[in-house]
Formats: C-alpha cells, structure tokens, sequence
C-alpha cells in the first residue's frame, strides 16, 4: 500500500506520494495557507467562545431595559454609542458565521455537501455570507 | 433559536416599541416570555456543550479542565437564574 504524506504547497494542503515528497522540507511559514475548510472550522469555534462571552452582556441589558423608563432609556443611549454599534456589528458578524457554519456541519452530517468540492464551496459561502450580513448590519446601524 | 430571532428582528422592522411601555408589555406579554425563557434554555445548552467540548480538546491538565469546567457550568447556570429572575420574578 503507498503511504501519503501531506504538504504545504501554492494549492494548500496537498497529499503527496513518498517519491513526490519534496525533500529537504522547508516550511516558509509565511506561506502556509489553511484549506478554506479549516478556516470555516477554526471561525466556528472562535465565533462560539465569542458569542458564549456576549450572552451576559446581551442578558444585562435585557435586565436593565426591562427595569423601567430610567434603564430603558439608557439601554436606548448605550446602543446608540459608536463602540457599542462597532461591536454590535461584530457579534452580528459571529452569529450569522456561526449560524452558517453551524448550518453546514449539521447538512454535512447527512451527507449532504460532505464530499470535498461540494464542502469547498460550501465553506466559502459561509465565510462570504457571514461577511455580507456583517455589512448589512454596518449598513442598518451606522 | 432562528426562528425566534429571526421573529424578533422582524418585530424590530415593522412595529419597533420605541417607549418603555411598549417594550415592556410587549416582552412580558405571556408568549414573548416563554418564547424568551425556551430560547435562553436552549441557548444555555448549547454554549454548554460548545464550552464543554473546546475546553476538552485544548486543556488537558485535569485539574484545571474540571476548574474551567465547574466554572463553566456555574457561570451558565447562574445567567439562567438570572434569566428567570428577569422574565418571571422581578418584573412579572
């Protein structure tokens, strides 16, 4: 049975027989790209640690707005901040990604878009589609 | 978990209450707050099991996995108190 073995290369990650093996290995870290899949994945995870520590604040501002015309009114005022709006913005962009990602694994776990350019594609629509809804959300609040 | 935020952005679109009394009532109204209680257990959940499976793959020290663990889970279920406390107890 011929092994494969894994390099880096212009194309991403590529799997290479022994003989194919460039050697001596150089790893140019600089040009060590991940497959977009990765990408999605590694997004996922960073998007859901992100959106996991927004739950609190999402909550303590519920609470607030919840306490009266007083809290209301300075829930309004604190939206209303350009940092909060940028950061709004950012969580929008986390759960649509996530969303998407999300979305995409539960469709790959029944085998549908599971094969390699059908998940290529698909990865790169969710990259895409959380930025685009990362704009429409720029565009509505600022 | 869609579902409902998509309803809820869609109420912001077409009826956004911009008083307090409209806000008020319309979060406290019987079915905006179970709609909100389901969606916050369901939210909960998932960050749990999310949590749950990025600290098992990166921290492999046990004692400071189980100590990233029950803070975890004693932080998760304190926003539920507090959750509930909102919907049903302080201003129900």
């Amino acid at each position: 049975m011929m092994s494969l073995h894994y390099t880096f290369s212009s194309m991403g990650l590529r799997a290479v027989t022994e003989s194919q093996k460039p050697r001596p290995v150089f790893f140019n870290l600089a040009k060590i790209q991940m497959p977009v899949g990765a990408l999605t994945s590694i997004t996922h995870r960073i998007t859901g640690v992100l959106l996991a520590f927004a739950i609190p604040f999402c909550i303590y501002l519920l609470d607030l707005s919840l306490q009266g015309p007083p809290g209301y009114d300075r829930v309004v005022a604190m939206l209303d901040d350009g940092l909060v709006k940028e950061a709004v913005i950012v969580l929008t962009w986390a759960l649509a990604h996530h969303m998407l990602a999300g979305i995409r694994h539960l469709l790959s776990d029944i085998d549908i878009g599971s094969q390699l350019p059908a998940a290529r594609r698909s990865a790169w629509i969710v990259n895409i589609g959380g930025a685009v809804v990362a704009l429409l959300a720029a565009g509505a609040l600022l | 978990m869609l579902s409902f935020i998509v309803f809820f952005l869609f109420h912001f679109v077409v009826d956004p209450p911009h008083y307090y009394p409209a806000w008020h009532d319309f979060m406290m109204s019987s079915a905006m707050s179970i709609g909100t209680g389901v969606f916050f257990a369901a939210l909960l959940a998932h960050a749990w099991v999310g949590l749950r499976d990025v600290i098992m793959d990166y921290v492999h020290a046990i004692a400071f996995r189980t100590g990233l663990l029950v803070l975890v889970g004693f932080s998760l279920t304190a926003i539920g108190v507090w959750v509930v406390r909102i919907l049903w107890v302080r201003h129900g």
